[in-house]
């Protein structure tokens, strides 16, 4: 039986011990914390494998039914930019690293350097798959929105695609399923582009922490699981790149 | 408590960064200059396989995973697992709906 007597004469906390100002007390140490945290990152990104995951299955399962139609529609696609921003996110990837090294060396001003250059990678990767989109607008190669077959029935009204190509004309009841190629593109692109954007924000938010030296006094977790979301990016991007640009140019 | 912070994590430097590095880029360019040339049925599967080796450079080095604990390593080989599921469920699928049919 528990009275308030009793209560009140429980022995007082033990005096608070010595440790990191960052260790919430419901961890027993700084260690277990930045576990805690670590494994909760990872968890997130098995969610987003799953969720590409199954964009990256549709892909497949109808890059295998319209064939054809698959191979003209990737043929679209400028191999010069998507190799450019491949590079890009690389260097990104890279410079996010060395970011993470600087904050847990506590370099204070190499990590607003390294989160800057990060950032304005991210823009760049954004910027060029604007020159892309503005391709696909231009010729009408967005579903749903004045999709345009004429490219995929007669191949030779473009002579730039052509020269390279030199793809047949698609039957009519093929040549519609390019427009599936195109969702696909637009919605694996475009999900991953916000992505990036999200990244960037998250960057900005960083670097202006990071200026006020908030990750370089001991403390980067932050630092460290946005720095596995952002390389989580880049891997998602090396797949795009080689599925929609590069496995069908032979084909 | 200090040696245990010491242990805890493994600190990965600019050498190994920068190693990594040239070795996604000459990645790059080896899948872009296999596109070019023509190899029928093997054009795809080197370009994912480049893809994939590419991918565990970044998750092994740039994400720590080959310093990481037991727990992180199996965190993610259940969501390859499970992501293989996907794949290999579906398409088993589609192979077999017209088992018998032609």
């Amino acid at each position: 039986m528990v009275d308030s007597s009793q209560i009140a004469q429980v022995a007082p906390e033990p005096a608070h011990e010595e440790h990191a100002a960052y260790l919430r007390h419901h961890f027993e140490s700084v260690e277990q914390q930045a576990d805690a945290a670590g494994f909760a990152m990872w968890l997130f990104l098995v969610t987003e494998v799953m969720f590409f995951g199954g964009l990256f299955t549709a892909y497949l399962v109808y890059r295998n039914w319209f064939y054809a139609a698959f191979v003209a529609g990737s043929h679209q696609l400028n191999v010069f930019w998507g190799t450019l921003n491949t590079l890009v996110l690389i260097i990104s990837s890279f410079t996010m690293a060395m970011g993470v090294w600087c904050a847990q060396t506590r370099r204070r001003s190499g990590l607003v350097l390294c989160l800057t250059l990060t950032f304005l990678l991210g823009l760049g990767f954004l910027g060029i798959k604007t020159i892309e989109y503005r391709e696909k607008i231009e010729k009408h190669h967005v579903p749903g929105f004045h999709y345009s077959l004429q490219s995929f029935m007669d191949p030779q009204s473009e002579p730039e695609v052509y020269s390279e190509y030199h793809d047949k004309p698609l039957a009519p009841d093929m040549a519609v399923h390019t427009e599936l190629y195109f969702s696909l593109y637009f919605l694996m692109t475009g999900m991953h582009a916000l992505h990036m954007i999200i990244g960037i924000g998250i960057l900005a938010f960083m670097i202006l922490r990071a200026r006020a030296g908030a990750y370089t006094s001991g403390h980067t977790t932050f630092v460290l699981n946005f720095g596995l979301y952002w390389h989580f990016i880049d891997i998602v991007w090396i797949y795009l790149f080689a599925l929609l640009y590069l496995i069908s140019r032979h084909q | 408590m200090m040696e245990q912070v010491e242990h805890a994590h493994h600190i990965v430097g600019p050498g190994v960064y920068v190693v990594i590095l040239f070795a996604l880029l000459l990645g790059t360019g080896l899948t872009v200059w296999a596109s070019f040339v023509d190899l029928g049925f093997w054009n795809p599967i080197i370009a994912l396989a480049i893809a994939t080796t590419k991918a565990t450079l970044v998750v092994l080095y740039f994400m720590h995973v080959r310093y990481s604990s037991k727990l992180t390593m199996l965190t993610i080989g259940a969501g390859i697992f499970m992501f293989l599921t996907l794949i290999s469920l579906t398409l088993a699928d589609y192979i077999s709906r017209a088992w018998g049919n032609w």
